[in-house]
């Protein structure tokens, strides 16, 4: 079991830890958050293994991690 | 569940200024990781410069001195002198540490202060609107070589971590970048590494840290990530180049 949390407030839809999950589980979203950016969301959740390295590569810190 | 992954203590909790993408704000997270590692952050000094990087107060939850444009290395010479007990590092971008403060880095190193240089690599002057800086690479268009740098007229990019480990005064330089997970992973080592040297009074710690500027590269996030690791560090060899521990 594990999970991540994406501080929608926060992220600046940069996208650079799409790049960094192996199982290509997480995309920009099609909303907007307050900054005016496209936050990241994870699909299919149940598959995250909490690796964490889509928080390693952050440079937000808007991704914690949970297992 | 436990929590695996949280903002270090000494990173404040605050949105930062910076551009989407910008590497930056993942040299930060590193350095507070280290601090934390070595549980110095109440007797912690930054030195600040002027650059996109001048908020260091304003992010990370320790004491820090704003330096005057390319001054760090001697601002922090001076602090660590008036107290040596305190860990004292600088954070210094490339216009800041190899254009206007060239002097400063050369001979506080050549002394072999006991302090650390982070040492922010992105080929630009960033805050002021991406001019060429010492550091910006053959051929790159910036907004003071819109022909791209002529290195018969503007010389060759200058390797600062290289360059610095030749002094005698310098016991740790290396390169490192964080624009994938394992070279995050291991530039985390070499920041614990840099900062074990002063942690153990064995004398002047650099680590140069290649970053993205998206915004002044005319580039989005991704690519300006991805150029990280081809352009820049096939130049810019990530490695380290003096290790007088050997740790
Ligand atoms: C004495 C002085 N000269 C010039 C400036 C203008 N200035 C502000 S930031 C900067 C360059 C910053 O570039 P860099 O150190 O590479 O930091 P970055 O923003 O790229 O992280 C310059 C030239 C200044 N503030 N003070
Ligand atoms: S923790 Fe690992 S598996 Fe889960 S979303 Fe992040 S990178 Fe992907
Ligand atoms: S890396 Fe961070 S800021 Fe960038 S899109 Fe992902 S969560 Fe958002
Ligand atoms: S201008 Fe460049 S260095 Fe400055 S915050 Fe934006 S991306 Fe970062
Ligand atoms: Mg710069």
């Amino acid at each position: 079991m594990a999970k991540i949390v994406i501080d929608e407030i926060r992220c600046k839809g940069c996208g650079l830890c799409t790049l960094a999950c192996h199982g290509k589980l997480l995309s920009l979203s099609e909303k907007i958050n307050i900054q005016g950016y496209t936050p990241a969301a994870i699909t299919f959740p149940e598959k995250c293994t909490g690796c964490a390295l889509c928080a390693e590569m952050c440079p937000d810190v808007a991704i914690t991690v949970f297992k | 569940m436990q929590q695996v992954f949280k903002r270090p203590i000494s990173l404040k909790d605050v949105q930062t200024h910076f551009c989407p993408g910008c590497h930056h704000g993942t040299i930060h997270r590193l350095v507070a990781e280290a601090l934390d590692e070595f549980g110095v952050q109440g007797r912690t000094i930054g030195v600040a410069s002027v650059g996109c990087s001048v908020f260091l107060y304003g992010y990370f939850d320790i004491d820090v001195v704003e330096a005057p444009h390319g001054r760090a290395s001697a601002v922090a010479t001076g602090v660590k002198r008036a107290r040596p007990d305190n860990f004292v590092f600088t954070y210094q971008g490339d216009g800041d540490l190899a254009a206007i403060g060239t002097a400063e880095i050369i001979h506080a190193a050549n002394r072999g202060e006991d302090i650390t240089v982070i040492f922010v690599n992105n080929t630009t002057y960033g805050m002021t609107g991406g001019q060429m800086a010492p550091t910006t690479l053959v051929g790159q268009k910036t907004s003071t070589s819109p022909y791209g740098r002529n290195q018969h007229k503007d010389g060759a990019p200058i390797r600062m971590a290289e360059l610095l480990a030749q002094l005698e005064g310098v016991a740790f330089s290396a390169r490192v970048a964080v624009n994938n997970p394992k070279n995050i992973i291991d530039a985390k080592r070499q920041f614990k590494k840099a900062f074990r040297y002063q942690v153990e009074g064995k004398g002047f710690s650099f680590i140069e840290a290649l970053s993205a500027c998206p915004t002044n590269w005319g580039m989005n996030a991704i690519a300006a990530n991805e150029r990280v690791g081809s352009e820049m560090a096939d130049y810019f060899k990530l490695g380290v180049f003096k290790n007088t521990d050997n740790m």
